[in-house]
């Protein structure tokens, strides 16, 4: 399953080259061909020069992850976040530092030692540091530059009821989505685009579709689901085991209705489970392709993954092959749906 | 003797198999069988007597050659590792838990874990996501009693098959670091049961008068529980527990940490025979073996503190391997100073005679 591969690939936005190869590698034989840009997005294509709208694909592959800033005189490596990670789930944690993984551990204080009330403040990711078993700043040097990222070291692995669980799902879900859909072939135009930089503010995606000037896309995630205790039911965006979830709004994007309108007529018609994404904020590659040049009508679809933006997520085998089938049927319909898009603009 | 590792030797350090065999499994306090009989394995060949008592510490002896009565030393080792226990089953499937021993919930959140469970079910301990907090609770850590652990089974499953009272261990692989530190998991104290079982492996092939018992204890994580019943077994006339020792690092006192890499760390203080940690000091001085001196005001928090008292008191010491980030699921430990900490305590024990204990306690005319 190219999934277990591409989650444990290290591929922090700005570094997501072994992403990239691994997935150009996977596509190369489906697509009529593909290139590289100046940020690094992955652009691929099949029947380019088919009639019919230009359908952009895209997904991303950069994941969320660690910088190193500065490697302190006892050999210990200070650290800056890329992208959304909550502090407190840095405590603890293994890690893999630079291209080569140099194994490495975030630590803690022990217990025994805390003051009053220190164990109920947030350790900040300022006080925490990765240390990588050298015992001074010259071993430490000697494999270490500041720049260099570090990611969570998390297996791949199946548990419970057909799910599996890993790092980077966000979204190297949606990575594995794009290569099952690019052994289909369509009678129109499609590029599948691996994006980079999502994390830190939608930058890939906006160029690539600039480039691609698509006539209609589609945006395939892993998103949240908080389907878990504590939380209020109107604060579940997503049901893990509920099929694929399609957008209606979040904080960048307010989806195209007649893609919306197709991808749930698709869903209904195939006899496929999905849900809404139920909560609106966050944001996806959509946000910026539906702003490129005279504006693109673009949708997201996503497979809920519980713990995103942590060390782990899990994701349902099921969901997964759902939104695949989901996003098949809807493709079959991409014709129709470029239909009602003309008679809305027209 | 292993041979003297290069710096950098990491993965290839002879002791790393014998630390990923006794991490890596689970043995939350009050659940140590598994270990125990790992241990009993681990130190059968070099032993000649070994026994699980009705808590379950592994007490191993290696006869001396002496006359009888021949003195007896202890060495002793806790090798439970601090855990979770389900107290309850969630609507959805999910596991409420509580601590055993001194969990600090600062590290739980985000771990992997087995659920010991009719299999080890592999978990991951969830909160209510980030996003759907105020900046006040963000500000906050999670309280234990806030944090579920998620086996990805439906209700029904998770119920039928993970009864209250089912122990958890978090999961960590132990992973070799740069030079000769690793880490991983239940170093502490597995750590020091490495060294005891080492310790014994050397002893083995030397002449040594006295009877030397080696002791993986029980439940010290959650009261030295095992040390107080195994040191009334054996009644030593000496004895030292092994343990492992906050690790010099950024955010500590300086006057409360051991240097890592440089070697083990000798006690001293009330819980200490004088006469034991001299022996122990000169011991390493004699061979060369690099240590360290550990102030210890008051209660040393580990089995020695429960030895001390046993029947009419026994004379305690304390030899401790610096360690960082305890309790969580990366401890770090230096593989030399595990090596030096067992190369201290096989020539301790070699040069233990009759004549040692005598006069630590005496009548007055």
């Amino acid at each position: 399953m190219i999934l277990r591969e591409l989650s444990e690939l290290p591929g922090v936005s700005g570094d997501e080259h072994r992403v990239r190869a691994r997935l150009w590698e996977a596509v190369r034989d489906r697509v009529d061909g593909g290139r590289v840009d100046a940020l690094g997005n992955l652009i691929t294509w099949k029947g380019a020069d088919r009639p019919g709208p230009k359908v952009m694909i895209a997904a991303h592959m950069d994941e969320i992850g660690l910088m190193i800033t500065r490697i302190d005189k006892d050999g210990l490596l200070r650290f800056r976040k890329v992208g959304g990670i909550d502090d407190r789930v840095l405590a603890a944690k293994a890690v893999r530092v630079g291209p080569d993984g140099i194994p490495g551990v975030i630590g803690l204080k022990p217990i025994h030692l805390l003051k009053d009330n220190e164990a109920k403040k947030a350790v900040s990711h300022e006080e925490l540091y990765i240390d990588i078993g050298a015992a001074s700043k010259e071993e430490a040097e000697r494999v270490v530059r500041p720049g260099m990222y570090a990611t969570f070291a998390t297996a791949f692995g199946e548990l419970g009821d057909g799910l599996v669980k890993g790092k980077a799902f966000d979204d190297r879900a949606g990575c594995a989505l794009l290569v099952e859909l690019l052994a289909l072939d369509f009678p129109f135009p499609v590029y599948g685009v691996f994006t980079v930089q999502e994390e830190i503010g939608l930058r890939g995606a906006r160029v690539a579709a600039y480039d691609v000037a698509p006539g209609l896309a589609l945006v395939l995630e892993g998103t949240t689901c908080a389907d878990t205790p504590g939380t209020d039911p109107h604060g579940q965006s997503t049901l893990l085991g509920h099929g694929p979830a399609i957008t209606v709004m979040d904080a960048t994007h307010i989806p195209a209705r007649p893609l919306v309108d197709g991808l749930v007529a698709a869903a209904e018609s195939a006899g496929i489970p999905w849900q809404w994404k139920r909560t609106t904020f966050g944001g996806t590659d959509a946000g910026s392709i539906h702003l490129t040049r005279a504006g693109v009508p673009a949708a997201t679809v996503s497979v809920p993954c519980r713990y995103i933006h942590s060390p782990c997520a899990f994701m349902s085998l099921r969901d997964f092959e759902n939104t695949r089938r989901l996003l098949a049927a809807f493709l079959e319909d991409v014709p129709r749906v470029a239909e009602r898009l003309a008679q809305g603009s027209a | 003797m292993p041979t003297e590792p290069a710096r950098g030797a990491g993965p290839q350090h002879p002791l790393v198999p014998l630390l990923q065999a006794l991490t890596e499994l689970p043995g939350p306090s009050g659940r140590e069988h598994a270990v125990g009989r790992r241990v009993a394995d681990l130190l059968a060949p070099y032993v000649t007597d070994i026994r699980h008592d009705a808590l379950g510490n592994c007490i191993a002896l290696k006869q001396g050659a002496g006359p009888e009565p021949r003195p007896r030393l202890m060495l002793a080792a806790h090798m439970d590792e601090i855990g979770l226990i389900v107290t309850r089953v969630e609507e959805g499937g999910f596991l409420r838990f509580a601590p055993v021993g001194g969990v600090d919930a600062r590290a739980v959140l985000g771990q992997e874990v087995r659920v010991h469970a009719d299999a080890p079910l592999p978990g991951y301990v969830g909160a209510k996501p980030p996003h759907l907090l105020t900046s006040q609770e963000r500000d906050r850590t999670i309280p234990l009693e806030d944090l579920f652990i998620d086996v990805g089974l439906p209700e029904e499953a998770a119920r039928r098959r993970i009864p209250p009272g089912t122990f958890v261990t978090v999961h960590q692989p132990l992973t070799p670091l740069l030079g000769t530190r690793v880490a991983g998991k239940a170093l502490d104290n597995r750590a020091s049961v490495a060294a005891l079982i080492e310790a014994m492996r050397l002893l083995a092939r030397w002449h040594h008068e006295a009877d030397v018992y080696a002791v993986a204890t029980v439940q010290e994580e959650v009261g030295l529980r095992g040390a107080m019943v195994s040191t009334y077994r054996v009644v030593p006339d000496m004895a030292i527990a092994v343990d492992v020792g906050f690790g010099a690092a950024p955010g500590l006192p300086e006057d409360q940490v051991l240097a890592m890499g440089q070697g083990p760390a000798i006690g001293l203080g009330a819980n200490i025979h004088p006469r034991l940690h001299g022996m122990l000091v000169r011991t390493a001085q004699q061979h060369n073996i690099p240590h360290q001196i550990e102030p210890l005001p008051g209660s040393t928090g580990t089995d020695a503190w429960a030895m001390q008292v046993v029947q009419s008191g026994v004379p305690t010491a304390l030899v401790s391997i610096p360690a960082r980030y305890l309790h969580t699921s990366v401890e770090v430990v230096d593989l030399e100073d595990v090596r030096h900490t067992a190369r201290l305590l096989a020539h301790l024990a070699a040069s233990v005679t009759a004549a040692d204990p005598e006069g630590w306690r005496y009548d007055l005319a």
